[in-house]
């Protein structure tokens, strides 16, 4: 470790290892450090990702891909079964990741491409001067130090402390998080080809039941409910209820636990000599939870952003709202658009859900875009499409991709 | 400030520090630190996925 770089990269995840990578092929002096002594591990995550947004990043690789799913099967209260194409289920079906390998697989890549990584290694703080960032205070097998360095890219998660620092609240409201528990478990005896979705406010109040295939005979199955639904019973508490009824023999080989963001895109993620991304900027898709691809998409535009404003040697906010503006005209419409439709989906009943699953029974999905889904969805139910016509202006004026 | 965190059931994901209005918690590494900003306001063990967190006032 130096006493000065470049670019310092906090956190290790998809969004740290895209942004650490994108600035060192560029050229920079990169050090990213990740405070677990295990990049990728403990998981916090469904490990589902899209398939063509993943390729843009990284090319597939058999070892850290469970499983490749061909659809989704969404359940209602009521046990009515919606299945949907892979074209058209949405950004979260496609691959089924091994989170632990990925995210290894990744910060190898910016190790490749130049970038000093440094595990067991925390910031503990960041070194502030005339109103800029200029490194950070770390904490290595228990001795701290100070780094300097021109940029610091935050990309520490939903713990995130270094937007916090800076003076960026990033704090959430219990509504504005998905807390979440999750079993990797043998013998649920689920389809491998498709991911399963359990609706319902009764076993996941304001969020919803994953089964993920993992390959073999293993699945991740998983829960997340809103943080302002908690508090009596915990996520745990329901899943464990669903596991009981549902897979009463399957075999529990892990757990995990994780918060997800679910507040749309926060009032600023840049300061001077800052950019936040990933979960640590609140960019996860407020409706699926998912927030791979959105961290990795925003890890690249920050290391674009970072060699552009050390090469001008101009790390103001004003420089630096070139990253603010292209991941807000990008990611961030998509954000804001399943923002409205999380807001909607957590006032639905289950009544509302089991009529809205009705009117899609029979329906042969495969044949659809998602554009004949949304005609068949409104047509039965007038009153969705006045409650999402904020949805359809944005989509309209943004000439919006929905098959993301 | 009274906040017990049972590292027994804690799963050191870090939502409860996502959470922390003053940004009082920290996960260090595998466990969960709180300092003296802590006001027991509770949000940390509400949102808890396993209900480690207790807070008394």
């Amino acid at each position: 470790m130096k006493d000065q770089y470049d670019v310092i990269v906090v956190g290790a995840g998809p969004a740290g290892s895209i942004a650490a990578k994108t600035a060192a092929m560029k050229g920079l002096n990169v050090l990213m450090i990740e405070k677990r002594q295990e990049i990728g591990d403990p998981v916090r995550c469904a490990e589902g990702v899209s398939k063509v947004w993943l390729r843009k990043h990284i090319e597939p690789d058999h070892r850290w891909i469970c499983a490749d799913v061909k659809g989704s099967r969404i359940f209602s209260p009521d046990g009515t079964m919606i299945e949907m194409a892979e074209e058209i289920a949405g950004g979260e079906v496609g691959y089924v990741l091994e989170r632990k390998t990925f995210d290894r697989a990744l910060a190898y890549e910016s190790a490749k491409a130049g970038a000093e990584v440094m595990v067991k290694t925390r910031a503990t703080g960041l070194i502030i001067e005339n109103g800029f960032v200029r490194g950070v205070r770390l904490m290595h097998l228990g001795e701290e130090k100070d780094v300097r360095s021109k940029l610091v890219i935050g990309a520490d998660g939903v713990e995130s402390k270094v937007g916090r620092w800076a003076g960026i609240d990033t704090s959430l409201k219990p509504a504005d998080l998905e807390t979440c528990a999750q079993f990797l478990m043998g013998g649920t005896g689920i389809d491998q080809n498709y991911c399963y979705f359990f609706l319902g406010n009764e076993i996941a109040p304001g969020g919803y039941i994953w089964v993920f295939p993992k390959g073999k005979d293993l699945a991740n199955v998983g829960i997340g409910i809103l943080g302002s639904k908690s508090g009596k019973k915990h996520a745990i508490d329901y899943l464990k209820e669903f596991v009981e009824q549902k897979f009463p023999s399957a075999k529990i080989l892990e757990i995990d636990v994780g918060g997800v963001p679910v507040s749309g895109s926060i009032e600023r993620t840049i300061a001077n000599g800052l950019m936040l991304v990933g979960d640590a900027a609140r960019q996860s898709d407020p409706i699926t939870g998912g927030g791979i691809i959105t961290a990795m998409e925003a890890g690249k535009i920050a290391g674009e952003v970072a060699y552009e404003a050390v090469s001008r040697n101009d790390v103001s906010v004003s420089m630096l709202e070139m990253y603010e503006k292209r991941w807000r005209q990008t990611i961030g419409l998509e954000i804001d658009n399943s923002l409205i439709v999380k807001d909607l989906f957590v006032s639905f009943t289950d009544g509302e859900i089991n009529s809205l699953a009705h009117s899609l029974e029979g329906v042969n999905f495969s044949s659809m875009s998602l554009i004949d889904l949304l005609y068949a969805l409104f047509k039965a139910n007038k009153k969705l499409l006045w409650d999402l016509r904020v949805l359809f202006k944005n989509v309209v004026k943004h000439e919006l991709d929905f098959e993301r | 400030m009274a906040i017990k965190v049972n590292k027994f059931k804690c799963g050191y994901c870090g939502a409860c520090v996502g959470v922390c209005p003053p940004g009082a918690l920290e996960l260090v590494e595998t466990w969960i630190e709180a300092d003296e900003e802590c006001t027991s306001c509770g949000i940390c063990a509400k949102i808890c996925p396993v209900g480690a967190i207790e807070v008394s006032r």
